[in-house]
C-alpha cells in the first residue's frame, strides 16, 4: 500500500513542477506543443527512474562530501544515452528539443529527487517515487502544451481541432504565451486543490544547505 | 570588421532580442527565485555572467582539443557540467581567499550556479552554433548581460506587485509568471532591432 503511495504522490499532491514549482525552464521552453511535452516528459521520466535506481544502490557507496558531483554524473550519464537514442530513432523530436534535452542534467527535479528520496530510501520505493514524479511531470508538461497549442496553432497533437474560421492566438506560442498559460494552470491547480503553492521550495534545493536562507523560505 | 560586425551582431542579439530568460528560458528557477530584491538580482546577474563567461572560455578548448581529436564529442554533457562545477569551485575558492569583500556579497550566489541551465546551455550552445573561441566568450558575455539586464528590470517588477492588491488565486508565484509574461511581451518589441542596425 505505502509502494502505491511512493508513486501516487508525484502525479498531482507533490507534483514536481506545479505544486513544487521545479525545472520550471523545460516546462516553458518545449511546451510549444503537446507532442514535445510528452517527447520531454517521457526522456525525462526514463532518466529520473534510472539515476534513482543506481543512486538508492549506490547510496552506501558515494562518500557523503561528494555526492553532489557523483549525482551529477550518473545523471549525465543517463541524458547522454538518451540524447544519442533519440538522435538515431527520433531525429525529428531530437531537433525541436534541441539543447534542452542535455539540459535534463541540470533539471532540478532530477537532482532533488536523488538528494532528498533516492539517497535515504530503498531501491524500489525510490524507482516508483521516479515513475511517479516522471509522468507527474509529464502530465503538467502535456497540459500546458495542448493548452498553448490550442489556442496559439488551434491543433492538439497536431490534429485540427478549432473550426477554420477561428483565427489563432500566436502569442500562446510565442515565450510570453509559456509564462502566461503556466501562471494560469498552477492558479487553477492551486484552486481546485484548495491549497496555495508553496513559493519556492527549498526542501530539494541542492544547495539548500550552503544557502542561509532556508528558514525563510525564499532564495537569496 | 568582418567579424567585429559579426561579434556585434551576437552580442546585440544575446542581450535583446534572444535573451536568456525571456526568450530562450535559462535559468528561471533564479529568476523567479532571487529578483525578489534589486540587490540580490544584480548580485546573481553578476555572479552567471562571470561564470557563464568564464566556463566558456574552459569548455571551448577542452572540446575542440580533447573531446574532438579522440571522437568523444557525445560526452560533452558529462564533461562540460564537470567543468563548470569544478570552475564554479575553483572561483570560490579564490574569491573567499583573496577578495573576501566580494565573496560576501557574492557567495551565496555561487553554489547554485553550477546547475543553473544558463551555464551549461550557453557552453553547449556555443558548440552547437560553431562558434570560435572569440564568438563563444562574446555570446556567454551576452548572454549574462541579458540575464542581469531582465533580473534588474524584473526585481523592479516585483517590487511594485508586492505593494499591489492580487486576486486571492493569482498570490504567490502564478502572479510572478504572468508578471514575466508582460515583460516577455516588451521584449518583443525589440525583434528586428539587430538587423535594422547592423543590416543583417
Amino acid at each position: 500500500m505505502s509502494y502505491m503511495k511512493e508513486f501516487t504522490k508525484g502525479l498531482l499532491k507533490e507534483n514536481p513542477n506545479l505544486v513544487m514549482l521545479l525545472g520550471m525552464c523545460p516546462t516553458l521552453a518545449v511546451t510549444t506543443m503537446a507532442q514535445n511535452g510528452l517527447g520531454m516528459g517521457l526522456a525525462t521520466t526514463f532518466v529520473l527512474v534510472c539515476s534513482n535506481l543506481v543512486i538508492s544502490l549506490l547510496k552506501k557507496v558515494i562518500p557523503d562530501t561528494v555526492r553532489l558531483p557523483c549525482y551529477i554524473v550518473i545523471i549525465a550519464g543517463f541524458v547522454t544515452f538518451v540524447s544519442i537514442m533519440l538522435d538515431s530513432f527520433l531525429p525529428d523530436l531530437a531537433e525541436a528539443l534541441g539543447v534542452f534535452l542535455s539540459l535534463i542534467t541540470v533539471n532540478c527535479i532530477i537532482l532533488g529527487r536523488a538528494e532528498m528520496f533516492a539517497s535515504k530510501n530503498k531501491v524500489l520505493p525510490s524507482v516508483l517515487d521516479g515513475l511517479g514524479m516522471g509522468l507527474g511531470f509529464t502530465m503538467s508538461l502535456i497540459v500546458v502544451g495542448a493548452i498553448r497549442e490550442l489556442l496559439g496553432t488551434g491543433k492538439i497533437f497536431g490534429f485540427q481541432i478549432a473550426p477554420d474560421f477561428v483565427q489563432p492566438m500566436t502569442i500562446f506560442i510565442l515565450p510570453a504565451g509559456g509564462f502566461f498559460t503556466l501562471g494560469c494552470v498552477i492558479a487553477v491547480l492551486g484552486v481546485i486543490t484548495k491549497k496555495k503553492p508553496r513559493k519556492i521550495s527549498c526542501d530539494s534545493c541542492p544547495s539548500r544547505e550552503v544557502c542561509k536562507n532556508t528558514e525563510k523560505k525564499e532564495c537569496a | 570588421m568582418e567579424l567585429a560586425r559579426n561579434l556585434m551582431v551576437i552580442l546585440f542579439t544575446g542581450i535583446l532580442t534572444e535573451n536568456f530568460i525571456l526568450n530562450k528560458f535559462y535559468g528561471i528557477c533564479p529568476f523567479l527565485g532571487v529578483s525578489k530584491t534589486t540587490d540580490g538580482a544584480v548580485g546573481m546577474g553578476i555572479a552567471v555572467t562571470l561564470v557563464m563567461t568564464g566556463s566558456s572560455a574552459v569548455t571551448y578548448p577542452i572540446y575542440h582539443y580533447v573531446l574532438e581529436p579522440l571522437g568523444i564529442e557525445y560526452l560533452k554533457t558529462v564533461c562540460f557540467i564537470l567543468i563548470i562545477a569544478a570552475f564554479v569551485q575553483t572561483v570560490e575558492m579564490i574569491l573567499k581567499k583573496y577578495v573576501p569583500s566580494l565573496y560576501k556579497s557574492l557567495g551565496v550566489y555561487l553554489p547554485l550556479i553550477t546547475t543553473n541551465c544558463a551555464v551549461l546551455g550557453v557552453t553547449i550552445l556555443n558548440i552547437d552554433n560553431e562558434f570560435g573561441f572569440v564568438e563563444s566568450i562574446v555570446n556567454a558575455l551576452a548572454g549574462g548581460i541579458g540575464f542581469l539586464l531582465v533580473m534588474v528590470i524584473f526585481s523592479g517588477v516585483r517590487e511594485r506587485i508586492s505593494r499591489c492588491n492580487v486576486p486571492k488565486a493569482l498570490e504567490g508565484t502564478p502572479i510572478t509568471l504572468i508578471a514575466a509574461s508582460v515583460t516577455s511581451l516588451s521584449f518583443v518589441g525589440f525583434s528586428g532591432i539587430v538587423d535594422g542596425i547592423f543590416g543583417g
